[in-house]
């Protein structure tokens, strides 16, 4: 048995690194990836570009202004005139915030009335809308306190030191700057993975399928299990290699820390390859052409990262979308991914994704494997 | 060139497309699925985030503050523990995203005036989530410290109006701060590109492969014919699913449509040149269909998803990306469907899109006429 296995390993090890564009297309766009979504997938918002209205032009208008030039989100880049000017701003998509302060404001604010800052933001992508909505709260808010302490301090100056207040200590843990980055390479690793190996191994099988070469392979005496093994073993060799190299992108190029142990990421990662190798050969059994096996791994693989949670918490979506989560084995390997690169936890706290990924990948591998003896047929 | 010939070539590969039904059928149903899995899958506004609370001092205070966390639609209290271990847990295996410590002398620290800190442990994995939860306790918090202030100085005979500052926010082009309606008119940008590139770029590789390109050669056709004929029939298929990209999108989930209808059927006729031309030219250069799905992914759907500004903002993006997205077709589609959709903007104003977009359009049909030669190697 040794020996035909080695034999097809032989054949399938030159087929893949035969061609030099093949060669390059196992290693490069894995990498390029994640280059770009190290650097492209962000949350954050810094320097959102701002217009200002101040038509009041007192001290207490210029303060709540002042306040938002010295933020770091947001960009004040130009005082208008004209109300009208903030419309054309937005639409023009020049700014994305506009703050429109009417004259009158720091009388109300003066004679203890409820003084209005008008807000316009541009919500055509309603993430940076959101963010930037909140920082205006937190931003507005903190002017209200101030300038509430500042009239306590008018009134009644001997109060100040007893009135009671009380803040929030806010301490994230696990990614103390809150970066996006942080959040999503342990996550392209996942994803990577995931498109590569599907679209590698359900490719190789049916591809001999198309040119007609899987005849000639079953006249041989090699048996469909020791054909199996010979497709997969090479592509299961390849993804470890990618992920060590991605990996190794996210450590050293983008500085994201591992906290946990190794072993379980390796583990994680084994049983992870054992799924996706089996998701591979299922599609490679119901496809007869490449183009087929490319339109149903694709299939496969928008609603697997999509329902992962990879860039899109899965608390928010519909709750059939949350059961359906749990058949998707990327899910639980993010979660081993973030555990042990962000948080750092070990095998007493992910011990359910591994079994749920074990069981997966046990139940895949079994069910292509019975499929394709009766494909060989 | 003979429309005959260009005929017989396009009807070949009408023909090819339907007999093979599987993939004619997620084709024409691959758009309804990506809408339906961003659309609902896709929501970044937060509620009911889980929260463990831990109340140190156990005072009628304290029980106020909690409750006021309890009845905000953004917070669920799923328990409520009596030690920083609890916490540590919850967070490690993702239980909980908050942890809300109130300090044992929370009570008499208020009594004896001066501030007092509350302590919010977050999960910091997924930044976004932590930003917006950070946002909505530190509302929560300040909403409590106000109301405690404005009692205190009551007691003390003095009077304060409650709110010196409201802020009213207006969100523009998507009152409701929909996400679906935001992410949607991107998903039109995804469905082209995988309809365009990735099926176009399998199909002169397949004859490649398949050894039928000699046959193909031998016969009177021109390259130029053969090159329209394969891509007329892909053409008319993405622009189907264009229209029924639309018709979800405004039918299904009520994303307001504000600009013309004829102007997004133009825009997705050039974009579709534009994925076509790329496809057929990479399909040229790649020789199988491995390699020609691989680069398809790497040049048309990784910046269709990550550079276009489908989901992540091309302002908050490093400088140098932010230059290369200039240079990629997907970013000018995806602003021409939102400002179609949601801006409603004229479009004698939407030259700035326009314009590249039909550049690219007609460099990449001319670069995809010169590649292809009827030529064996």
């Amino acid at each position: 048995m040794f020996g035909r296995l080695k034999q097809m390993l032989i054949k399938e090890f030159i087929q893949v690194f035969r061609d030099k564009r093949t060669r390059f297309l196992l290693f490069g766009p894995p990498i390029i990836q994640m280059l770009v979504f190290g650097y492209a997938a962000t949350y954050e918002i810094h320097h959102v570009p701002t217009v200002v209205l101040d038509l009041d032009h007192s001290q207490e208008s210029r303060e709540l202004v002042s306040r938002f030039t010295s933020s770091p989100y947001f960009d004040v880049q130009r005082q208008l005139t004209d109300s009208r000017q903030i419309r054309d701003l937005i639409d023009r998509g020049e700014a994305t915030v506009g703050l429109e302060i009417d004259a009158g404001f720091a009388q109300k604010l003066r004679s203890g009335q409820t003084a209005p800052l008008q807000v316009i933001v541009d919500a055509t992508n309603s993430n940076t809308a959101l963010i930037a909505s909140s920082y205006i709260t937190q931003i507005a808010l903190g002017f209200a306190q101030s300038y509430q302490q500042d009239r306590i301090d008018r009134i009644a100056p001997q109060m100040v030191q007893a009135i009671p207040s009380v803040e929030l200590e806010q301490r994230p843990w696990y990614n103390p700057e809150l970066s996006s980055r942080w959040f999503f390479v342990p996550g392209v690793i996942g994803s990577l993975t995931l498109v590569l190996v599907i679209t590698l191994t359900a490719f190789a099988v049916v591809r001999e399928r198309e040119i007609g070469t899987l005849e000639q392979i079953m006249v041989t005496p090699i048996r469909p299990f020791e054909f199996i093994l010979g497709k997969t073993l090479p592509f299961f060799l390849i993804g470890l290699l990618d992920v060590t190299l991605i990996a190794l992108v996210g450590s050293l190029w983008f500085q994201v820390p591992f906290r946990g142990s190794i072993l379980v990421l390796f583990a994680g990662t084994v049983l992870f390859l054992l799924c996706m190798l089996g998701v591979g050969l299922l599609i490679s059994t119901v496809s007869s052409t490449q183009q087929q096996a490319m339109v149903t791994a694709f299939f496969f693989i928008m609603p697997a990262i999509t329902f992962s949670g990879f860039g899109f918490p899965i608390s928010t979506m519909p709750q059939w979308m949350q059961y359906f989560s749990y058949c998707i084995p990327l899910r639980y390997f993010l979660i081993v991914l973030r555990g042990t690169y962000l948080k750092g936890v070990g095998m007493n706290i992910l011990w359910p994704q591994m079994a749920a990924m074990a069981a997966m990948a046990f139940s895949l591998l079994t069910i292509s494997i019975l499929r394709f003896h009766k494909a060989l047929d | 060139m003979s429309l005959t010939r260009l005929l017989a070539v396009a009807k070949k590969e009408v023909v090819q497309i339907l007999r093979d039904s599987r993939s004619l059928f997620i084709v024409v149903i691959m758009p309804a699925t990506l809408m339906l899995l961003f659309g609902y899958g896709v929501n970044l506004d937060l509620k009911h985030m889980p929260i463990y609370v831990f109340d140190r001092d156990g005072s009628q205070q304290s029980q106020d503050l909690l409750k006021r966390f309890q009845s905000s639609e953004y917070f669920k209290v799923v328990k409520v523990v009596d030690g920083y271990p609890a916490i540590a847990r919850a967070l490690d295996d993702g239980h909980a995203k908050m942890g809300i410590v109130i300090p044992w002398d929370f009570s008499q620290r208020l009594r004896d005036g001066g501030p007092v800190q509350v302590q919010a442990l977050v999960d910091g994995t997924d930044d976004n989530t932590a930003n917006v939860l950070i946002g909505y306790a530190q509302a929560v918090v300040q909403g409590y410290s106000a109301q405690i202030q404005l009692d205190w100085l009551r007691q003390h005979g003095q009077s304060l109006q409650p709110a010196p500052l409201s802020v009213e926010t207006r969100t523009w082009y998507n009152e409701d701060l929909e996400s679906s309606a935001f992410i949607i008119p991107g998903v039109l940008a995804l469905v082209m590109s995988v309809i365009g590139a990735f099926l176009t770029s399998l199909t002169i590789a397949r004859e490649w492969e398949r050894g039928s390109m000699e046959q193909l050669i031998s016969t009177p056709v021109s390259a130029m014919e053969i090159m329209f004929g394969k891509l007329a029939p892909y053409f008319v298929l993405g622009m189907f699913d264009t229209m029924v990209c639309a018709l979800i999108a405004i039918y299904w989930f009520h994303v307001p449509f504000r600009g013309s209808f004829v102007t997004l059927l133009i825009s997705s006729a050039l974009f579709l040149v534009v994925v076509l031309s790329l496809g057929f030219f990479i399909s040229v250069i790649a020789k199988t269909q491995f390699a020609a799905c691989q680069i398809a992914l790497l040049v048309t759907f990784l910046p269709a998803f990550l550079l276009s500004g489908f989901l992540f903002a091309i302002e908050q993006m490093p400088v140098a990306l932010q230059i290369i997205t200039r240079i990629l077709p997907a970013r000018y589609y995806v602003s021409l469907l939102k400002k179609i959709f949601l801006k409603g903007t004229p479009t004698a104003m939407l030259y700035g899109e326009l314009i590249p977009l039909a550049v690219f359009a007609f460099v990449l049909a001319l670069l995809a006429t010169r590649s292809f030669h009827k030529r064996l190697e």
